[in-house]
């Protein structure tokens, strides 16, 4: 056993500095007792601050509340469903058909928001059953086990719901993020992201975040919010458990780890949703209440929609380098139109500003009624820390891995009939066509061919029957994207050019099947 | 104002929008149309005094007219007022109020249908009798 001494000897976080609060936080909870206290939303403090001063702020609010409403992917509870009889040890577990984690004792497992149905697919995952169970419904459990002398139930069917389960805790690895990047598609074709649709060749802008009122934007030196400060969570009271997974506070990106008692939650502030094209996710209110100790509380939760920036980011580009075509702040975004490129770009956020008010609303209420305790965090969180990414040991296959790099290819001016012959000759189905200068003009098919057979009204030479828009790749491409361009088309090969759109090789769904033979399955 | 067309095709290939343009004179913006080979459905704009002109010639001329009112339903209890809608639609058929609370002015809907499959929350529909 580890001593709690131990703990905070070895602790490479400083502790937060309770004794040089200017107003200490019992005073805080004196006054709300007494109801002399002044809560406000964060969105009032820059004009309290612009009309009192910082000192004047500091005698005047003593807790600002903060409130965020919008798609939190990585969430999710855990559940204790109880002992049956005979018992039964559950390893796989499925709440409607959605696949809970089942790896962690007997009746214990953990959901997540994202996870899909494996009978409805995208119409359904963790995220509706976590808000059905919410909204006071039943849900199906459905388990299975290999048996055990103490637990020797081998399967399991029957109806939750949040009364009859003993716990039901949710608890989220990342949320709230301080600021997100807006998204842009400079492509040539309608994405869908879990930044919602975008639309081609810069059609839109979306963006998230509630700006001025993101709990981590109101603390950016994460001064007041760490481990054991309470949140609100869903509707419910919960806690911060610390650093969020990817917690970048060094680039502007601090995240946190939340948990609170599903049972409390409410349907207001807990909505499932599905991002068209991509998948489930769970839309979740989030507050945090900052307590006005000192001058640095009040500066911090003066900050305004104009002072938070963020890049505007192009998911047109499928690599995990997106480049960045603007900075925008909140400021911008919200006023709905934002200029790229010289022209002017209608902005729409994914969550909602809305929510996000009557969550802070709901948090200041309740901190008025002496229901939330308010406390300083038990240890400050990372201030240093950056999200690295996946270190890769085996790479991503690339398309010059794979590709087939005889070529076999006509002239516009062959005739038809020898483009035939060299089909038949290279026992091929995709005939490149190239000009004098060796670049490609063009795609035959065996199909076109047959076609011209058909009906040779349209003349007899290749440039007649061939199309003009060929879909490439390069020999850099990772398969994965050459793959997707195949599926998104609904064709069988790709030409692989260089920069200069000379001929270099051909990707067939053929050579796909190199990939399976062993070489990258380790 | 906007009508919603709906016309057979078995007796013949009659133009019957151009037909009823050059018998009233009213220019239609035809907003979309889905024409297959037993029946087409147009979708019209025109000018609100000359709506009943335009609606009594396409009825002589055997099709079926109905007034879009409703073109997009929000579901109030689905919305929560993230506003993914907003941009994506090219008609700004939504927009936010003072409290950011969705606004929707139906009566520029065109029917492409991307904002019912761009909610998040699966709070818009189109207009059933369509």
């Amino acid at each position: 056993m580890i001593l709690p001494t131990v703990i905070s000897e070895r602790y490479k976080y400083p502790l937060i500095d309770i004794e040089n609060m200017d107003k200490p936080i019992d005073v805080i909870h004196e006054r709300i007792r007494d109801g002399n206290a002044r809560v406000v939303t964060a969105d009032q403090m820059p004009a309290i601050v612009a009309d009192l001063g910082e000192e004047g702020a500091l005698a005047e609010v003593d807790v600002v509340t903060t409130g965020t409403f919008g798609a939190m992917c990585s969430s999710g509870a855990f559940f204790n469903f109880g002992h049956s009889d005979p018992p039964i040890r559950m390893e796989r577990i499925w709440l409607n058909d959605v696949e809970a984690y089942g790896g962690i004792a007997a009746v214990d497992a953990y959901l997540g928001a994202t996870e899909q149905s494996t009978t409805r697919g995208i119409t359904y995952g963790g995220a509706h059953v976590l808000e059905d169970l919410v909204g006071g419904k039943s849900v199906d459990l459905r388990a299975i086990s290999k048996g055990t002398d103490c637990y020797p139930r081998r399967t399991l069917t029957t109806e939750v719901s949040l009364e009859t389960i003993n716990e039901a805790v949710m608890c989220n690895p990342r949320n709230a993020y301080q600021r997100y990047n807006a998204a842009v598609n400079t492509g040539d074709r309608v994405i869908h992201t879990y930044m919602g649709t975008l639309l081609p060749n810069c059609g839109n802008v979306t963006y998230s975040g509630a700006g001025v009122l993101n709990p981590l934007s109101n603390d950016p030196e994460l001064l007041a919010i760490g481990p054991g400060v309470p949140c609100l969570l869903g509707g419910a009271v919960g806690m911060v458990v610390g650093e969020g997974t990817q917690h970048s506070p060094s680039r502007g990106f601090s995240t946190l780890m939340l948990t609170g008692n599903l049972k409390e939650m409410s349907q207001e502030y807990l909505r499932a949703a599905i991002m068209h094209g991509y998948g489930t996710t769970l839309y979740l209110g989030v507050g945090v209440p900052i307590p006005v100790t000192n001058l640095a509380a009040v500066r911090s939760t003066a900050v305004r929609d104009e002072d938070i920036t963020v890049d505007v980011v192009d998911y047109g580009i499928p690599s995990r380098g997106r480049p960045t075509l603007r900075t925008a702040t909140y400021a911008d975004l919200r006023s709905g139109v934002l200029t790229l490129k010289g022209e002017e770009v209608r902005t729409s956020s994914l969550s909602s500003f809305r929510r996000a008010h009557q969550v802070a609303d709901r948090l200041r209420d309740l901190v008025l009624q002496g229901e939330v305790p308010l406390r300083a965090p038990a240890r400050r969180l990372a201030l240093t820390r950056g999200a690295k990414p996946l270190q890769e040991t085996t790479h991503a296959p690339r398309v010059r891995e794979i590709m087939d790099r005889k070529i076999v290819a006509v002239r516009e001016d062959d005739e038809i009939k020898s483009a035939a012959a060299q089909l038949l000759k290279g026992e091929i189905n995709h005939l490149p066509v190239l000009d004098p200068e060796g670049k490609l003009v063009g795609i035959v098919t065996t199909y076109d061919i047959s076609k011209a057979v058909v009906n040779p009204a349209k003349g007899p030479l290749v440039r007649h029957i061939m199309k003009q828009r060929v879909i490439t790749t390069t020999a850099d491409e990772p398969v994965d994207i050459a793959v997707r361009k195949l599926e998104r088309y609904n064709i069988s090969a790709l030409p692989v050019i260089d920069n200069d759109r000379h001929i270099i090789g051909m990707l067939t769904a053929m050579d796909l099947g190199k990939l399976f033979g062993g070489r990258w399955l380790k | 104002m906007k009508l919603l067309v709906t016309f057979s095709r078995r007796e013949g290939r009659r133009p019957i929008i151009a037909q009823v343009v050059k018998d009233t004179g009213v220019l239609i913006n035809v907003v979309r149309a889905v024409i297959d080979s037993h029946e087409g459905e147009a979708l019209i704009d025109i000018p609100d005094d000359q709506c009943e002109i335009v609606r009594k010639r396409m009825a002589d001329l055997g099709a079926t007219v109905r007034i879009l009112e409703h073109a997009i339903i929000l579901d109030e209890e689905e919305c929560v007022d993230c506003g993914a809608c907003i941009s994506i639609c090219s008609q700004e058929v939504f927009s936010f109020d003072a409290a950011w609370k969705i606004v929707v002015n139906s009566v520029r809907c065109v029917l492409c249908g991307h904002c019912v499959t761009a909610c998040p929350h699966g709070a818009l529909t189109q207009s059933e009798e369509t």
